[in-house]
């Protein structure tokens, strides 16, 4: 009796590159929502140095927006921007998958879910624009 | 086994963080980011900017928007490096340098807003 390799009892695996993303435009989307998470932690990090300069002297304060006005922190807050805008659209618009409510009977439609996700955005950053300036 | 159990837990704080972070965090960069150091709008003075940070409730919405995404972030990092550079053999260490950067930067918020 032959025992090839081929029969050797070991279950076939199929090779995937290590770039299997890159190929097809859902997978590259997919990747690219999931990377956005990146740009919350970068920013997150950014927000919490600009409330403690707040938080510390005067100076402080002075000299760190000064630093987020050099063209390379603009460039880099646009990046973020885009980035965290694509966070919050994706996740507004699986919002409705996530949570199904019902009342009775009738279920909520998902657009409707979602208009609500967005109403909110606008309301929430309405206030932080208006807590800022008044 | 243990992973069961935990799971669950990381998946709420992840899917907590990316509410927070989807409502604030685009006008947030807007203003502080953009809006302020081009101009559009003028920067508030010190004063203004640390009487709104004078109380405790604040500081704790601030710590929730800081801190929260940061999870978000780490669950979400987990499983990009995971999945998308076939990494799943390090699971462990990887959760516990993604994890552990989040609850660092929890400790750190939390250190600021209790003695600045």
């Amino acid at each position: 009796m032959e025992n090839t390799s081929e029969h050797s009892g070991k279950p076939f695996v199929r090779k995937i590159p290590i770039f299997w993303w890159i190929r097809r435009w859902v997978d590259l989307r997919f990747v690219l929502r999931e990377l956005t998470s990146v740009c919350v932690a970068a920013y997150c990090m950014i927000f919490l140095f600009y409330v403690r300069s707040i938080l510390m002297r005067p100076e402080a304060y002075e000299a760190f927006t000064a630093q987020l006005q050099s063209p390379v922190m603009i460039v880099v807050h646009v990046l973020l921007l885009g980035g965290l805008l694509y966070h919050s659209i994706t996740w507004f618009n699986l919002a409705p998958k996530a949570m199904v409510i019902k009342i009775g009977t009738w279920q909520i439609p998902d657009l409707l879910v979602a208009a609500a996700n967005y109403a909110g955005w606008i309301v929430i950053s309405f206030v932080l624009f208006w807590l800022a300036l008044n | 086994m243990k992973k069961r159990l935990t799971e669950p837990f990381w998946w709420s704080l992840f899917g907590a963080g990316g509410v927070v972070s989807a409502f604030t965090l685009p006008a947030l960069v807007i203003l502080t980011g953009i809006a302020f150091p081009l101009g559009w709008l003028e920067t508030p003075d010190h004063a203004r900017m640390a009487s709104l940070l004078q109380s405790w409730i604040a500081r704790i919405v601030v710590l929730v928007v800081v801190v929260v995404p940061m999870f978000h972030w780490a669950h979400r990092f987990r499983f990009t490096l995971e999945d998308g550079l076939k990494l799943k053999k390090y699971d462990a260490q990887i959760a516990v340098v993604c994890y552990g950067i989040a609850i660092a930067v929890g400790v750190l918020a939390v250190y600021l807003m209790w003695t600045l």
